[in-house]
């Protein structure tokens, strides 16, 4: 199969199109999709998925209606949205740092973001609302942190990885002085908002998200054209025509808003902002970015993953976060061992 | 972040001119003077003050004072601080030569992970409740790990960036099974978060005795190979051909790490930036050659240390910061300086 095909357009426009990568986009998204279905259809009280389809079709009965209107679908919407942000942040951290660990876990934007809403919840007991603006406070005083001390003529990778190990040995420290100043009820509250988890997340949680990623998401495809040139280093993108510092930062604050609102809304859930963009990479096979493959990938993983940890544990036993932290991390080391027979890291 | 170190500051390995080495070796004796008035402002700074003749009295007249009592009690976690120091700085500067990567550092490469994680199996499974016991899960669980870390990086063809990928993903993966174990049970919970941030109270003689073995044998490992680990800072193809036996260096220098790691990590919890901050420190004024970093970096760590603790104990008085909060929040900064500081092509 020819897997790079352009398409002309009768007013003279082209664009280039590969096969391999929508293909991969479009079965990501119906497996996104069809893991939400069976996810609404998961729980104490279970619902066949021809019945969830005609439920969200508006033919269900009313006890249905409810169940998967009112409490399900809020928290499935939630973790698509907070999924694919993640993973459209992973993959332009990653992008930008040139580092395929230089996701948002380990460049301490998840702590920072987990320093507010643990200010919040120890420091001042707030509600559940205050600890969504704490993290996002959070999140973004991080983000500019680590960009303004990353700073200097511009922004470089690999200043910007290890500026964001730094910042993140501090928040971590910060965050366990936090936990040792708790009483006992608030430290295992703050636990679980650590571990990350989609519990009793509603329609509140969906329409800021779903606000930002409409109005974030098209804005960073556009200016991805200059991401890809930018990958061969600053010299060669500049002499190409792209204003490298400007997409930087352009596509760094989209990032950090990305992550930040995720982590607000579900908290840190590891390792699928560090994950997606590398096993989309891996399924369209084609180098740059692969930005919209890491939305659909970070989307379906979340969901899955989600599923799996209501079907392994109960419902709500065990937060969502822990199972993506527990499988990322087991097919990290896959990955490490099978390239490393391949010979390939 | 993963490459190797600047390669022009080699050219200077070769036998110092007499008044350099001179200079180190005064610079080393000036280290030591420093570390005893740490160790000292450690036995009398605290909750209590102590005089320096109080001090004096419980250190070598011992009558069962107030005074006494204290200094015995501040005394195990100085000498604890002592210990842990100079095993993290060690740790780190025998991983960074190792790894050739500026970065490495026993929290990067899962080690720290993987004592934490056996000491919540310790706590929740297993039912042991004092560090005695824990000790020995923590320190088989760095070894574990640093073993796995190993394999995992390719053993006989590790690289820097496999290294630190293999440690990565093994701390993530524990770290989810940790938060696991702390949100289905809360009495875990309760002691581990203590735990995990790295603090010198809890320290007793017993303690001491405990991990002592392993602090000297690993210190005794990693100052012997100075010399191979010398020789593979330049490049593995050079290494072999100036006759250095690379697996051999690599096995013991790992073996060293763990166990000197392990230790600290048994008897602390985890204490970031220690072991990636002072080799980095020690090598801007010793230059590149690790038979002056090493005995270095063992003076200097315990000087952060114990300067934290110190530092911990006076910025929150009556109570007390734990020490691994204040060396992040000291070590960051420096981090984030030295980083800057450097040219990026040298990143």
């Amino acid at each position: 199969m020819k897997t790079n095909r352009a398409v002309r357009t009768p007013g003279g426009l082209s664009l280039r199109l590969d096969l391999r990568a929508v293909t991969v986009v479009v079965l990501l998204l119906v497996a996104a999709l069809a893991a939400s279905v069976v996810l609404i259809g998961t729980g104490d009280f279970p619902i066949p998925a021809s019945e969830v389809l005609k439920t969200l079709l508006g033919q269900g009965n009313p006890g249905q209606e409810f169940i998967v209107n009112e409490l399900r679908l809020p928290r499935v919407l939630v973790g698509l949205l907070v999924g694919a942000s993640l993973g459209l942040g992973g993959a332009l951290f990653q992008a930008i740092s040139r580092n395929p660990l230089g996701s948002p876990d380990v460049l301490g934007l998840g702590q920072g973001a987990t320093a507010g809403a643990l200010t919040v919840i120890v420091l001042l007991s707030g509600s559940a609302a205050q600890v969504t603006a704490g993290a996002l406070v959070g999140g973004l005083v991080t983000g500019f942190a680590i960009y303004v001390l990353a700073w200097k003529r511009g922004v470089h990778g690999y200043r910007l990885v290890l500026v964001g190990i730094g910042v993140n040995a501090i928040v971590t420290a910060i965050n366990g002085y936090l936990l040792t100043k708790a009483d006992i009820v608030d430290a295992a509250r703050a636990v679980v908002w650590m571990t990350g988890s989609l519990n009793g997340r509603g329609w509140d949680q969906v329409w800021p998200l779903l606000a930002l990623c409409a109005v974030l998401v098209p804005l960073v495809l556009l200016n991805a054209r200059g991401l890809r040139m930018m990958e061969m280093g600053d010299d060669i993108s500049y002499a190409l025509g792209v204003r490298v510092e400007r997409v930087r930062m352009l596509l760094l604050v989209a990032a950090v808003l990305l992550t930040a609102s995720a982590t607000a809304a579900a908290g840190p859930v590891s390792f699928v902002a560090l994950t997606a963009p590398q096993l989309a990479r891996r399924l369209t096979r084609s180098p740059g970015p692969n930005l919209l493959p890491s939305v659909c990938m970070g989307a379906a993983l979340l969901v899955t993953a989600d599923w799996a940890s209501q079907r392994a544990f109960g419902a709500d036993q065990l937060p969502v976060g822990v199972v993506t932290g527990v499988l990322g991390g087991a097919y990290l080391l896959w990955l490490l061992v099978t390239e490393r027979k391949k010979g390939r890291i | 972040m993963l490459v190797d170190s600047p390669p022009e500051q080699r050219a200077e390995t070769a036998p110092a001119p007499p008044k350099r080495r001179a200079i180190r070796a005064f610079g080393l004796l000036a280290s030591v003077v420093v570390l005893v008035l740490v160790a000292v402002a450690s036995i009398a700074i605290g909750a209590k003050e102590l005089s320096l003749e109080q001090v004096w009295h419980g250190l070598f007249q011992d009558s069962g004072t107030y005074g006494d009592v204290v200094v015995s009690e501040r005394l195990s976690r100085t000498v604890l601080g002592l210990l842990a120091g100079a095993a993290l700085g060690l740790s780190g500067a025998v991983l960074q030569a190792l790894t050739r990567n500026p970065l490495a550092d026993p929290g990067l490469l899962g080690i720290n992970a993987g004592a934490s994680a056996a000491v919540v199996t310790a706590i929740t499974f297993f039912g042991v409740g004092s560090l005695a016991g824990y000790v020995w899960f923590a320190f088989l669980g760095a070894a574990a790990v640093g073993a796995l870390v190993w394999f995992l990086g390719g053993s006989r063809g590790a690289t820097p960036v496999r290294l630190a990928l293999a440690g990565t993903a093994i701390s993530a993966a524990l770290f989810g099974y940790l938060q696991a174990v702390m949100i289905m049970d809360n009495a875990a919970l309760g002691a581990m978060r203590f735990w995990t941030v790295g603090s010198l109270s809890s320290a007793t003689g017993e303690t001491i005795v405990q991990v002592l073995p392993f602090f000297v044998a690993g210190s005794v490992l990693a100052l012997s190979l100075a010399r191979p680990l010398n020789a593979m800072e330049m490049g593995d193809d050079t290494a072999k051909a100036l006759g250095a036996n690379l697996n051999r260096t690599r096995a013991l220098a790992m073996l060293a790490a763990t166990v000197l790691c392990g230790a600290a990590t048994a008897a602390c919890g985890p204490i970031v930036f220690v072991g990636l901050m002072v080799p980095h420190v020690v090598r801007s004024f010793t230059g590149p050659d690790l038979r002056w970093i090493l005995p270095y970096a063992t003076v200097l760590s315990p000087v952060l240390l114990l300067g934290a603790d110190v530092l911990g104990r006076i910025v929150a008085r009556p109570a007390e910061l734990q020490v691994g909060i204040v060396t992040a929040v000291i070590g960051g900064p420096v981090f984030i300086f030295l980083v800057r500081r450097r040219r990026t092509a040298q990143l």
